[in-house]
Formats: C-alpha cells, structure tokens, sequence
C-alpha cells in the first residue's frame, strides 16, 4: 500500500513558466456534448410527435427520463467505484466514485425539477406521491447523502472510506426503494395522475434515445473534468505540504 | 507465535512505516527492531509518534506505508494470531463504565476465548487489588483504580508482548510500584515489552534498551547506559521529563 | 460457530450495560410516547383515519426512536476507547457489527413491545396480530442492519445528531414502505399470503443489507 508520492517536487515537465498542454479528450467530449444537445433538442421540438393528451409540455418527459437514467447510472459508476476503493485504496478509484456521485447528484436534482415543472401544467400540481417521482425523491435523498458524508469526516482517508461504504450500502437500497415505491402505487393508483403511462410511438424512442446519449456525453464530459480537477487539488495540497516541512526543515537548520 | 517462532531474530520488526491522517504526518518512515525478551523503553516529546506506532503494532490502525511483521506473521493475514500475544494499554482504559470490573473482565474473557476466563479474571483482579470492589461500577472508581483495572485487561489472555503506552500516567505511588512488581514479573517470564513513557526513572529500573522519537522517526536508540552519554537524546529527553 | 459465539458475547454485554443502566429503552420510550402523543394532537385520529393512519404513524415512530437508540449504543464504544477493546481482541469484525446489530435490535423490540399496546389504545387499532407482529419483526431487523451500520460511520462524524437521520432514512426507505403497505394491508383484514410481496421485500432487503453490511463493516472501524 504506497502512498502517491510524499515529497512530489515539480518535473522538468511541469516547472513554473510553463503551461500544461489543454485537455484535448476532455474538450473532445465537451464539444460532442454540446452537439449531442443540439441534435437532441432538435428532435425534442422538430422531431418528436406532440402528443395526442397532454400537448406541447410532454416534451419535458424525454429530458426528464434521461436526466433520470444517467442520474442512476451515475450512481451505479460510483458503486462499482467504491467497491474498487474499498479493495485496493487507490485514490483515482475515490476520484471516480467522489465525482460520478456528484454529477449523478446533478443529473438527478435536475431529473425532480423537470418532473416537478411536467406536473404542474398536467396535474395541477407540483409535486405528487406517484411512483416515479417518490422514487426520483428517494434517490435525491440518497445522493444528497452521499455528497455530505465526506465532508462530515474529520479525516480525508476516513472520508473516502465512509463515502465508498455508504456509496454501496446506499446503492443496493436503491432498487428495492424502486420495487417498494412501484407496488405501493400500483395498490394505491394515483387518483391525480390516474397511474397510466403513455404509450411510445416509435419516433419518441428515437428521440428519448438521443437524449440519453446526449446527456450521457455530458456526464462523461463533467466527470472527467471534475476528476482531473480533484486530482489537481489534492497535487496542490501535497506539494503545500512538502513546501512546509522543508521550510521546517531548512529553519531548523539540518 | 509458538516456541520456533521464538526463536527468531525480532519479534516486532518495522521498515519504513508510514502513518498519515489527512496532511498530517504522523510517522514518517520509521524502523524498529525488538528482539523477543526485550524490554524496550520508546522516548520522545509529545507528538513524536510514540502512541501513532504502538497503535499501529497492536494493529489498531493500519500504516499508510512501509512494512510490519509481528513474531514473523503479517497482521494482513495472521491478524487474529498476532492479536492473541498482544497486551496493549493506552491513555484510556477501553473499559465499560457502566458496568463492574468483573463483568468487563468477564467480557473480555469471553472475546478472547479464555477457557479459564472466571479463575484468570478473579485471579487478576485480586493482584491488582481490586476484588473488594469489584461488583461496582467501574465509573464509581477513581482514574488510579480504573488504570489498574486496565492493566488487568491488557494481561487478562497472558499475552507474550505487551504495547503500554504511558502506562504510569495518573497512578499514585502504590499503584505505580504494583505495576513495576507486574512488568518485572511478565518480563522474567519471557514477555516482550515495548513502553511509550516520560517516567525515566521507572523505565531505566525496567528496560534494557531504548528508541527515541522524533517528528515521527527514530532518532536514536541503544542500550540505557548508552542513554545518557547520548547528545542526540537529550534534547528531546529533556522536554520529556516530568 | 466462533463468530457467533463472539457476536453473542458482544450483544449480551451491550444488553448487561442497558439492564444496569436501562438509559436507552427510558429515552426510546418516553421519546416515542411524546411523539405518539404529538400525533394525536396534530392529526385528527378517529375512527376510520386513525385506521388509515396507524401503520404510518406507528413506523415513524418507531423509526425515529430507533435512531435514537442507535446513536447512544454506537456513543457507549466510543466512551474510553471501548472500540479500541473490541478491535484489539482476535474478534471477527464483522462479528461486531452482528453484535451490535443485535443488541439494537432486542433493545428496539423490547422498547416495540412497550409502545404497541400504548399504540393499540390511542389509536383504537390492535397491533397487536400475530401477522403484524411477523412484519414489525422483519422491518425491525432491517432497519436495525442498516441502522447500525451508519450509526458506526455516523459517530465518526462532526455532527452526529444531524449526520445519522441524514444518512438513515433514505436507507431505510424500503423497510418503511414495505413495513408500512403490508401493516396497513394486514389491518384491513388481509392476511399474510396477500401482503407476500411487501413481506418477500423485507426479507430481500433484510439479506441484502445485512450482507453488505457485513462485508463493509471491517472498513469502517478500521483506522
């Protein structure tokens, strides 16, 4: 178990005057990211049929279920992660786990919104009890959870560690919360919204598809910037460090 | 740790330990050696690393790096094997207040298995005078009592190497020569003894060697005599008396 | 056998401490008795709502009681380094989270059996059914499995009161639910076979949790 380097002085790469070379994969995505949207809300609005009851507003739904499902297997990423920190306590899996938790995080926050604004002009309401958004709810809880229990930790180590426990525990509980909250509703049917689906035309798949891989661009263009930038965090933290003890040092005169 | 085990060069062996909590560092690449029947007194100012390495020799915390091999087993593997010889006392005394010396005893008994828990637990509690109260409740004790009843603890399953840190701290004058009769006893019996300690005087009675610490490194080690005529290890030494 | 015999030794000893002291079961059931009572005060729970709103008041309360306890079991191991005890003897890690776990859970059905006649009467509902004593035991051991597990991690953080609701609940989202759907099924007149799924989720999540738990606990002790 070696830690990163404790004394990690700059490469000749790296010594100050010279910029780092850009991020070209990380731009690469962003890039693809931003057309993806374009093309998606091009079909959202151009596209996509309106639909036969509830008009224009349903378009909400294809961004609203894509936000879902990425939000999801954002989660899923940092479950995987966390269990490969837990075996081999290598920091770039905590990286990973730390920042798909926090993107998920986004993705589902914005997954409740869109619902909550899709409820208002169909239901009257902004917010009911039905399956979809309990559960949607449920798993903010969940994220927001996760996002907290690091910095509630004194010691970093001990952070990442608590993160990565809750991370899986939090993620194994996700589907039953799923299974729970669908059969309640299914015993219980939502008088408001009358517990039906809708039916998908062909083209709607089409569309839905082309937002989740357009949002899933996007939550690969994010986590990998959020990771560099946590890794570049921690780089600052050590080399302040190394700094410090060999200013002690020197001052001590050794 | 049976009998050929024994017989090996060291029975504590540490290269290059490292302990980091968050940016702090608590040991910074530290090497030990103790040999089996050693009585090894660890020096240093508060803060040097003394607690951060018996811990993590009683494998309550892990290193950050750097190897560790206890009677020639990895705690990784063998950590229940090592646990069974070690005997380890700190600061606090790991004790339940609410409930009475016996029953603590009796607990500890029973994690570790003891065949012979109630006759040892009774046995220990005698020795270290504390029988008479020993159905109360070990919060009604005064520091004094509760450390002696920690000592008992630490040797309850007749470990063969004992980690104490500062075990002197808050004992009075009985209590302090009740443990020295203790350690004298362990140690001509063939028990290891590593001690983080400011009381000189007691460990010069009790120890054969000593490691200085500090800024989490060994600075200096040797034979007691040795000690005094050492200028590496007075300075540090020095802050340490009482 | 050893980890079981371990797991004993450590709920008994937990158990020893509370028949000394009974510190938790008072402050679980004086808690619970005040919220019941906040409910009656707020809610208007007579005759058919009190029916409609039994299952959900009782698992909340029970709910929050439980964390209660949950967070002075896992503070007594902190008192004087007493986990360091645990952690020092040739003991299964895993055999202190079992432990643990069922000493929380002995200590909140004991604390259960004081408030379910207490329930029976305020609410006009019997709780008391063998069935719905089968399904408060299934959700009473799940939420004791996770419950514990985070209160372990919660009582490292800065701000325990705050961090074990935070962390618990969304957790024990399934338990509540199904604990929830298949009392209030079973105090419409159904029986145990009707309320199946709701009862098979339990014990999903009660093995699923209990697993987990089991396999991540070593980290969270660890230092």
């Amino acid at each position: 178990m070696q830690p990163d380097s404790i004394a990690p002085w700059p490469t000749a790469a790296e010594r100050p005057g010279r910029t780092k070379a850009p991020d070209a994969p990380g731009l690469a995505l962003a890039v693809l990211g931003a057309l993806a949207m374009l093309a998606a809300l091009a079909m959202v609005f151009l596209y996509a049929p309106r639909e036969r009851t509830m008009g224009d507003v349903q378009r909400i739904f294809y961004f609203h279920v894509a936000a879902a499902w990425v939000g999801f297997a954002a989660f899923a990423v940092t479950c995987v992660a966390s269990v490969a920190y837990l075996a081999r306590r290598d920091a770039r899996h905590d990286r990973l786990a730390h920042s798909s938790g926090e993107v998920g995080l986004a993705f589902m926050a914005m997954a409740v919104v869109t619902g909550s604004l899709w409820a208002r002009p169909v239901w009257g309401v902004y917010w009911t009890w039905e399956p979809r958004l309990t559960i949607s709810a449920v798993q903010l809880g969940v994220y927001l959870a996760y996002a907290m229990v690091r910095g509630l930790v004194e010691d970093p180590e001990r952070g990442a560690r608590f993160a990565a426990v809750y991370g899986i525990l939090a993620f194994v509980t996700v589907p039953l919360s799923w299974f729970a909250i669908r059969w309640w509703r299914t015993i219980h049917p939502d008088i408001v919204t009358g517990g039906g689906g809708m039916g998908l035309t062909p083209p709607m798949v089409q569309t839905l598809l082309a937002a989740i891989v357009a949002f899933s661009i996007l939550y690969l263009a994010l986590v990998r910037a959020r990771v560099r930038l946590e890794a570049s965090a921690e780089r600052l933290a050590r080399l302040r460090l190394a700094v410090e003890e060999r200013e002690e040092e020197m001052g001590r005169g050794r | 740790m049976t009998g050929a085990r024994d017989l090996d060069g060291t029975l504590v062996a540490a290269r290059g330990v490292v302990k980091r909590y968050g940016m702090r560092m608590a040991l910074a690449g530290l090497d030990l050696t103790v040999a089996p029947g050693e009585a090894v007194a660890l020096l240093g100012p508060n803060g040097a690393g003394k607690t951060t390495l018996l811990r993590i020799l009683a494998l309550l915390a892990r290193p950050t790096a750097g190897e560790v091999r206890i009677g020639g087993l990895d705690p990784a593997r063998r950590g229940d094997a090592i646990r069974r010889q070690i005997g380890y006392l700190s600061h606090r005394t790991l004790l339940y207040g609410d409930l009475s010396a016996r029953q603590n005893l009796a607990f500890y008994a029973r994690l570790y298995g003891l065949s012979e828990g109630p006759r040892r637990s009774a046995a220990l509690l005698e020795r270290v005078g504390l029988d008479g109260r020993g159905d109360d409740p070990v919060r009604t004790y005064s520091r004094g009592m509760q450390q002696r009843l920690a000592v008992a603890r630490a040797l309850l399953h007749a470990p063969r190497l004992l980690l104490f840190d500062e075990p002197y701290a808050g004992l009075d004058a009985a209590a302090a020569a009740l443990l020295d009769g203790l350690l004298a006893e362990a140690l001509a019996s063939g028990c290891t003894l590593l001690m983080a300690t400011h009381d000189l005087t007691r460990a010069q009675a009790l120890c054969t060697r000593y490691v200085a610490l500090e800024r989490g490194r060994a600075v200096a080690e040797g034979a007691w005599e040795a000690m005094i005529a050492d200028d590496r290890v007075a300075p540090p030494v020095a802050e340490g008396r009482p | 056998m050893t980890f079981l015999r371990q797991a004993w030794a450590i709920a008994a000893k937990d158990l020893a401490v509370e028949a000394r002291t009974r510190e938790l079961v008072t402050a679980m059931g004086v808690y619970a008795a005040l919220g019941l009572l906040t409910f009656g005060l707020a809610l208007d729970l007579r005759g058919d709502a009190a029916r409609a709103a039994a299952p959900g008041v009782w698992w909340v309360i029970v709910a929050l009681a439980g964390m209660l306890g949950l967070g002075r079991s896992l503070g007594h191991e902190r008192e004087e380094g007493a986990l360091d005890g645990l952690l020092l003897a040739p003991v299964d890690r895993g055999a202190i989270l079992a432990g643990k776990a069922l000493g929380n859970l002995i200590t909140l059905l004991a604390v259960e059996a004081f408030l379910l006649p207490l329930c029976a009467a305020f609410l006009g509902v019997s709780l008391l059914d063998g069935d719905v004593l089968v399904v408060t035991c299934l959700g009473t051991v799940g939420y004791a499995l996770g419950g514990t597990l985070v209160a372990a991690m919660a009582v490292h953080t800065r701000a325990q009161a705050v961090a074990l609701p935070v962390l618990l609940l969304p957790v024990a989202a399934p338990v509540i639910v199904a604990a929830v759907q298949a009392t209030g099924g079973l105090l419409e007149g159904g029986t145990l076979g009707e309320a199946g799924g709701w009862v098979r989720l339990l014990v999903v999540y009660d093995l699923v949790v209990g697993a987990a738990a089991l396999w991540v606990f070593p980290a969270v002790v660890e230092e």
